[in-house]
C-alpha cells in the first residue's frame, strides 16, 4: 500500500492570494493512498523542506507531492530533500498550481478547484512512479565555437585558458567577423583593428585552439558531453597547410572585378583573394564564381605564380568529424537588407549607404584608403544627414519590432569622427529618442553634441530625392521646431536595424534550441541563465542571442566560456534517468521510433527469442541506448505496437493522470 | 481570346476619351477581349477610409459583383477607379461589419465577400499578356526616348491593399516602358502626390506638389511623362509650370503597337 | 476634451492612436506638410488626448491628399491619413457641416478639369 505525502506551497501570496491552499490540502488528504496533506508558506525554504523531509521519515512516505510553482524552479530541490530522507527522489512529483493556475486566474473557486484536479493528477500518477537511478556518462574535453567573431574568439581562448582543446568553425575564409569591419570603436574611439587583430593572432597561435576557416557545422548529433559534429570544409582551392599568404596570387590574378564583400561591395577584389591583411588564417582562397579557371579551365595564373605549389583547383568540400563535450554557438547578425524602405532611395542613389558601409569608406584599409569620400564621384562630402531606426522598432508587417541597441552609439562616433576629420561638413542625426545606456555612453553622446556640434534633430526622414547635380534632397520633420525640414545633402547614411545570421535558423534546427520569432536564440533564463540555451551543452555567445554592442558581447562571450569550462571540468555527468526502453516482447521491429529520434539513441538488434513448443526464433527489435535518449518521448508517441515506453512519464502514468483530472 | 470584365469609369468617357480608347485598341491587338458591364456607375473618384462610410463604397461593390457573376477578372485603366475598387475589395474581405452592412443594403443574389480578382491594365499587361509577349508584338519601338513613368500614391498606395508592386521601388511601369523599346527613367518623386483634387480649392498646393514632380523627372532626364491617372495627366500638364509632354501610359502603347501615330508635341 | 468626439474619430478610422512612438515619419513624408496648421504626427497626438474639435475646425482637415505616404511609411502602422480622414468627416457630416456644395461646382470648372477631381471633391468636402 502507498504512503504518500502532500504539501501545498502558499508561494506567499503568489499561490495563496488566488488559491484557497487549506482547501486543496483538505481535499488532496482524501486521494487514496494520501497519509498526510498540509500547506506552507513557503516550502522551498529549509524549513519547508525539512517538513518533507520529516514527514518522509515519520510516515514512511512512499510518494511526495509538492503543489507548487513549475518544476523547472524547484523540483531539483525537492528530489534532493527527499533523497536525503532516504526516499528515491523521482519519488517526488510536482502539481505546478502556480505557472498553470494561480498566475492566470482570477477567481479563487475555480482556481482552487483546478489546483485540487492538478494535485490529483499528481498523486495518481506518483501511484505508478518506480525508483530510478541516474546513469553517469562521460565528458568529451574539447568545445566547439560555432562563428569566429569577437563573441566566438573570445569564448574559444577563455576556454583554452582553461586548458581545453576548442575548435573555431567560421564560415568565412577569416575569423575576426564584424568587428574587423570597424572603423573605431565607442566609446573610446581606439581602432576596432588595433584590439582585435591582437585577438585573432592569439586565437591562431594558441596550442588549445583549432580554427576552422570556410567551413560549415553541417550535422550535430549526441547530447551534453557527448556530441557529434560534422563540418564541411569548404574547398578553398589552395593547400592551407602550403599556402604562406604572400598574396602573389592576388595580385596577379586577371580576374579583378569581384565585388569586395570585406569592403561592401564599395570596390572589388581578385577571383583569388585574401580577405584583409590581417586575415587569419592568412591564406588564399579562389571564388569559384569568378575564377576562369575553374569555370571554363582557361587561365591558371595563380597556380605559375605561387611558389610554393598551394593552389589546388582540384580541391573538393571536406567534411570531417569531431567529438564535442560542449558547444557555444557565437553566429553573429547583420544588417537588413532596406529594399522595403526606399522610400531613403538607397537603392538609386550610391551616395545613400548604410552606417556598415561609412565604416569601410572611413577605414583607411577601405575603398578610399581611409579618405571620406562620395561613392558616386569621389567627392568629399559636405552636408551629412544620419538616419536613425531604419527597420527597427517597427510594427510587424513593417520591420524589426525590436531595438537594434548599437545604432545610437556607432552613429554619434560617425558624426563625431566626421567633425573631427572635417570640420567644415555639417552632419545632421534625425532621431526617435537617443539611447545611450551604458558606460560613459551618454557622456559620449553629449560630447558629439557639445564639444563637436552635431545637429541633433528629433524627428524623422521622411523622403529622400536624389537630384542630377549629385545632391540628395533630404526632406524631414523637425518636431521639436514643428516644422518639415528640406535639406540638400551630399551623403545620407542610414542606421540598418541588425538581424541573426541567416545561418542561425538551420543551426538552431541541428541543435534542437530554441529561437525567438526574430530568430534569436532564447536564453535558458531571460535574467538567471543568459548565456546557456534551454538544451544541455550548447551555450550562446554574443548577438546570436540579441543585439549587443562589442563590450557586452565580450562579456557574454567570457561567460559562455565560463558556463563550457564549468561542463567541461567535469569528468562525467548524471544522466537524466527518465529515458525510454522496449519492451521486446510486444516490439515489431517496424522502426518507427528509430526514424522520429532525434538523437540516434534508438539502433535495432537482432535477438533469439523462446516461442511456443520450445522452438526459438530471431526477431528484430529496437534497442535504446539509455546514455544517449533525451527522454523527449517522441518514440513512444510514433510506436504503433505500444512497445516504446518512457521512465518517469510511461504510458500507464499518463493515462492515471488523465483519468484523475478527468474524474 | 481571353475576355475580362472592363470598368472605365467616368473620366475617361469624357476628358480622358484617349485613356481609354488606346487601351481597348491595344487589348483588342493583344488578343484580349474586354466587356463593360451593364449600367455601371461612377466609383466616387475617392475611397472613403472609414469604417463607418457604407453608401460611399456601394458602386464599386456592384461593379466587383457583377464581374463575379460573369466569373471573370476585373480590369480597371483609371489609377482612381482602380484604387477605389481595390480597397473596396480588400475592405470587404476583411472587415466583417462592412460586409454584413453592404450586403443587407445590396441584396445580392449571393453576398458578396471580395471574391473577384481586380486587374489595374498595367498587371494585366504583366501578369497576364507579359511583358516579353508584349515585346514581340511591338511594331514600333520607342528607341531612344527617356520616359519617365509617373505613379502617384494611387497605384501604390495603401500598399497592403494595392499589393500591385513594391510602393517604394516599383517596376511594372519602367518594365513597360522597356517593353515597348524605350528608356525608364527612374526619379525619386515619382510615388509622390501631385496634389489631387485639391486643384478645386488650392491652385498653389497642386502647383507645388506638381512642380516637384516635373522637375524631378525633368532633373533626372526624362524626355517625357506617362501617367495612368486623368487627374495626374491634369495637374502636370496644366499647374506644374513645366513643359515637359505628358502622356497617358495606353498612348504610347497603342503606338508602340502601330495603332497610334507617333506624337509630334 | 469631449469623449463621445474621439470615440466615434477613433471608431471610424479604425486606428490605434496608442501603437504610435511619436518619431514623426510622417510629418517628414508628408507633402501637404506646410499648408497645415496640425501636421500628420499631430492629429495622431490631438485624438490621442481627445482634442478634436480643435481639429475639426482647422482648415488642415482639408489639406490632407489622402495620398497615403504617412500609412504606408509609418513604421509603426499608424495610418495617420485615416484619422485626418475620421476628423474630417466628423466635421462635415455636423448640421451645416458641408465645405462644397453642388452649386459651388460650376464656378470651380475650366475646360480641362477631369470629372474624377469634382466627385473626389464632392467625396471629401461634402456628406
Amino acid at each position: 500500500m502507498q504512503r504518500i505525502g502532500v504539501f501545498v506551497c502558499h508561494c506567499g501570496t503568489n499561490i495563496a492570494a488566488t488559491v484557497d491552499v487549506k482547501a486543496v490540502a483538505e481535499a488532496l488528504s482524501h486521494e487514496p493512498g494520501v497519509v498526510i496533506s498540509q500547506d506552507y508558506q513557503y516550502m522551498c525554504s529549509e524549513s519547508g523542506q525539512n517538513l518533507v523531509k520529516d514527514a518522509i521519515k515519520e510516515h514512511k512516505l512512499s510518494g511526495v507531492v509538492i503543489c507548487s510553482c513549475s518544476p523547472r524552479m524547484h523540483e531539483n530541490t525537492f528530489r534532493k530533500a527527499a533523497a536525503s530522507a532516504g526516499l528515491n527522489p523521482y519519488l517526488v512529483e510536482i502539481a505546478n498550481i502556480r505557472e498553470q493556475c494561480s498566475w492566470i486566474h482570477k477567481e479563487i473557486a475555480t482556481a482552487t478547484e483546478k489546483a485540487i484536479i492538478l494535485g490529483r493528477a499528481a498523486v495518481a500518477k506518483v501511484h505508478l512512479n518506480t525508483p530510478l537511478t541516474s546513469m553517469e556518462s562521460p565528458v568529451v574535453k574539447r568545445a566547439l565555437v560555432i562563428g569566429g567573431g569577437i563573441a566566438g574568439i573570445q569564448t574559444a581562448l577563455d576556454i583554452a585558458e582553461a586548458g581545453f582543446d576548442v575548435d573555431i568553425v567560421e564560415k568565412k575564409p577569416t575569423i575576426g567577423g564584424k568587428m574587423a569591419q570597424i572603423d573605431k570603436t565607442f566609446p573610446t574611439l581606439d581602432c576596432a583593428a588595433c584590439i582585435l587583430t591582437p585577438k585573432m593572432v592569439e586565437a591562431s597561435q594558441n596550442e588549445h585552439i583549432t580554427i576552422h576557416s570556410f567551413s560549415e557545422v553541417e550535422e550535430v548529433k549526441g547530447f551534453v558531453g557527448n556530441f557529434t559534429v560534422k563540418i564541411r570544409k569548404k574547398a578553398r582551392y589552395v593547400d592551407e597547410t602550403k599556402c604562406t599568404g604572400c598574396g602573389l596570387c592576388t595580385e596577379k590574378c586577371p580576374m579583378k572585378k569581384v565585388p569586395n564583400e570585406f569592403n561592401m561591395g564599395l570596390d572589388n577584389r581578385s577571383a583569388v583573394y585574401i580577405p584583409f591583411a590581417q586575415a587569419v588564417p592568412k591564406v588564399a582562397t579562389i571564388d569559384p564564381n569568378y575564377c576562369m579557371m575553374l569555370k571554363n579551365g582557361k587561365c591558371g595564373v595563380c597556380s605559375k605564380v605561387c611558389s610554393v605549389g598551394a593552389i589546388d583547383y582540384k580541391q573538393e568540400d571536406r567534411i570531417i568529424e569531431e567529438k564535442y563535450g560542449a558547444i557555444v554557438v557565437a553566429t553573429g547578425f547583420d544588417p537588413i537588407k532596406l529594399d522595403k524602405y526606399d522610400e531613403f532611395a538607397y537603392s538609386q542613389c550610391p551616395d545613400v549607404v548604410t552606417s556598415l558601409e561609412l565604416e569601410r569608406l572611413m577605414n583607411a584599409a577601405g575603398p578610399n584608403g581611409g579618405t571620406l569620400l562620395r561613392p558616386s564621384d569621389k567627392t568629399h562630402p559636405h552636408t551629412i544627414v544620419f538616419v536613425q531606426c531604419v527597420g527597427s522598432r517597427c510594427d510587424d508587417s513593417k520591420g524589426k519590432p525590436y531595438c537594434s541597441k548599437i545604432c545610437c552609439m556607432y552613429t554619434a562616433k560617425h558624426a563625431m569622427l566626421i567633425r573631427e576629420k572635417y570640420p567644415d561638413t555639417e552632419v545632421y542625426v534625425f532621431y526617435i529618442d537617443v539611447r545611450t545606456p551604458g558606460k560613459n555612453f551618454d557622456e559620449f553622446y553629449r560630447r558629439a553634441v557639445e564639444q563637436y556640434n552635431v545637429h541633433y534633430i528629433k524627428g524623422m526622414v521622411g523622403k529622400v530625392t536624389p537630384k542630377s547635380d549629385g545632391k540628395i534632397g533630404v526632406q524631414a520633420s523637425d518636431l521639436l521646431s514643428n516644422e518639415q525640414l528640406h535639406i540638400d545633402a551630399d551623403m545620407v547614411v542610414l542606421a540598418a536595424a541588425i538581424e541573426p545570421d541567416k545561418t542561425a535558423r538551420p543551426l538552431a534546427t541541428m541543435l534542437t534550441t530554441q529561437m525567438d520569432t526574430n530568430d534569436f536564440f532564447t536564453e535558458a533564463h531571460p535574467k538567471l541563465r543568459p548565456v546557456e540555451s534551454a538544451t544541455a551543452g550548447i551555450f550562446l555567445s554574443g548577438a546570436c542571442q540579441g543585439p549587443k554592442d562589442i563590450p557586452e558581447t565580450v562579456a557574454q562571450g567570457s561567460a559562455a566560456a565560463a558556463k563550457a569550462i564549468g561542463l567541461l571540468c567535469k569528468n562525467s555527468i548524471t544522466c537524466n534517468p527518465c529515458v525510454a526502453h522496449s519492451d521486446e516482447l510486444k516490439c515489431n521491429g517496424c522502426s518507427s521510433c528509430e526514424k522520429v529520434c532525434p538523437y540516434g539513441a534508438i539502433t535495432y538488434i537482432e535477438k533469439e527469442f523462446r516461442m511456443p513448443d520450445r522452438t526459438t526464433a530471431i526477431r528484430r527489435v529496437a534497442s535504446v541506448n539509455p546514455a544517449v535518449c533525451q527522454g523527449c518521448g517522441a518514440c513512444t508517441v510514433a510506436c504503433p505496437s505500444g512497445a516504446m515506453d518512457l521512465n518517469g512519464f510511461s504510458n500507464s502514468q499518463i493515462m492515471a493522470e488523465v483519468d484523475a483530472i478527468c474524474k | 481570346m481571353e475576355t475580362f470584365t472592363y470598368y472605365p469609369g467616368c473620366t475617361l468617357r469624357t476628358k480622358a476619351k484617349d485613356l481609354d480608347t488606346y487601351a481597348r485598341a491595344s487589348a483588342e491587338a493583344l488578343g484580349i477581349a474586354l466587356e463593360e458591364p451593364a449600367d455601371w456607375q461612377c466609383c466616387g473618384g475617392a475611397y472613403t477610409t472609414a469604417r463607418d462610410e457604407i453608401a460611399t463604397k456601394l458602386s464599386a461593390v456592384r461593379t466587383l459583383n457583377s464581374a463575379k457573376e460573369q466569373g471573370r477578372a476585373l480590369i480597371t485603366v483609371c489609377s482612381a477607379c482602380h484604387n477605389v475598387i481595390k480597397q473596396t475589395n480588400y475592405d470587404i474581405s476583411r472587415d466583417e461589419d462592412m460586409a454584413m452592412k453592404v450586403n443587407n443594403y445590396l441584396q445580392l443574389p449571393e453576398p458578396y465577400a471580395g471574391e473577384t480578382t481586380v486587374y489595374h491594365y498595367l498587371e494585366m499587361l504583366r501578369d497576364v499578356v507579359g511583358f516579353d509577349k508584349l515585346k514581340e508584338k511591338v511594331v514600333a519601338p520607342l528607341k531612344g526616348v527617356k520616359i519617365a513613368a509617373y505613379y502617384g500614391c494611387l497605384l501604390l498606395r495603401p500598399s497592403a491593399a494595392l499589393a500591385m508592386d513594391d510602393p517604394e521601388n516599383p517596376t511594372i511601369m519602367e518594365d513597360f516602358i522597356r517593353a515597348i523599346g524605350a528608356t525608364p527613367v527612374i526619379y525619386a518623386q515619382r510615388n509622390e502626390c501631385c496634389g489631387g483634387y485639391i486643384t478645386l480649392e488650392d491652385k498653389s498646393q497642386a502647383a507645388k506638389r506638381s512642380g516637384a514632380v516635373m522637375g524631378s523627372a525633368k532633373d533626372q532626364g526624362a524626355d517625357m511623362l506617362i501617367t495612368a491617372c486623368p487627374l495626374c495627366l491634369y495637374n502636370l500638364k496644366k499647374n506644374s509650370g513645366s513643359d515637359l509632354p505628358v502622356y497617358y501610359f495606353t498612348e504610347i502603347l497603342a503606338q508602340a503597337l502601330g495603332l497610334k501615330e507617333g506624337n509630334d508635341e | 476634451m469631449n469623449k463621445n468626439l474621439k470615440e466615434q474619430v477613433l471608431r471610424s478610422s479604425g486606428v490605434n492612436v496608442l501603437k504610435c512612438m511619436r518619431c514623426g515619419k510622417c510629418s517628414g513624408t508628408c507633402p501637404s506638410y506646410d499648408e497645415m496648421e496640425y501636421h500628420p504626427h499631430q492629429f495622431v497626438y490631438m485624438v490621442e488626448k481627445g482634442d478634436i474639435e480643435t481639429l475639426m475646425k482647422s482648415e488642415s482637415i482639408y489639406k490632407c491628399l489622402t495620398c497615403f505616404a504617412c500609412v504606408d511609411r509609418c513604421p509603426r502602422g499608424v495610418q495617420p491619413a485615416k484619422v485626418v480622414e475620421a476628423v474630417r468627416l466628423a466635421a462635415v457630416r455636423q448640421q451645416d457641416g458641408n465645405r462644397l456644395s453642388a452649386d459651388q461646382i460650376p464656378s470651380l470648372l475650366d475646360e480641362d478639369l477631369p470629372q474624377q477631381a469634382i466627385v473626389t471633391a464632392m467625396r471629401k468636402y461634402a456628406k
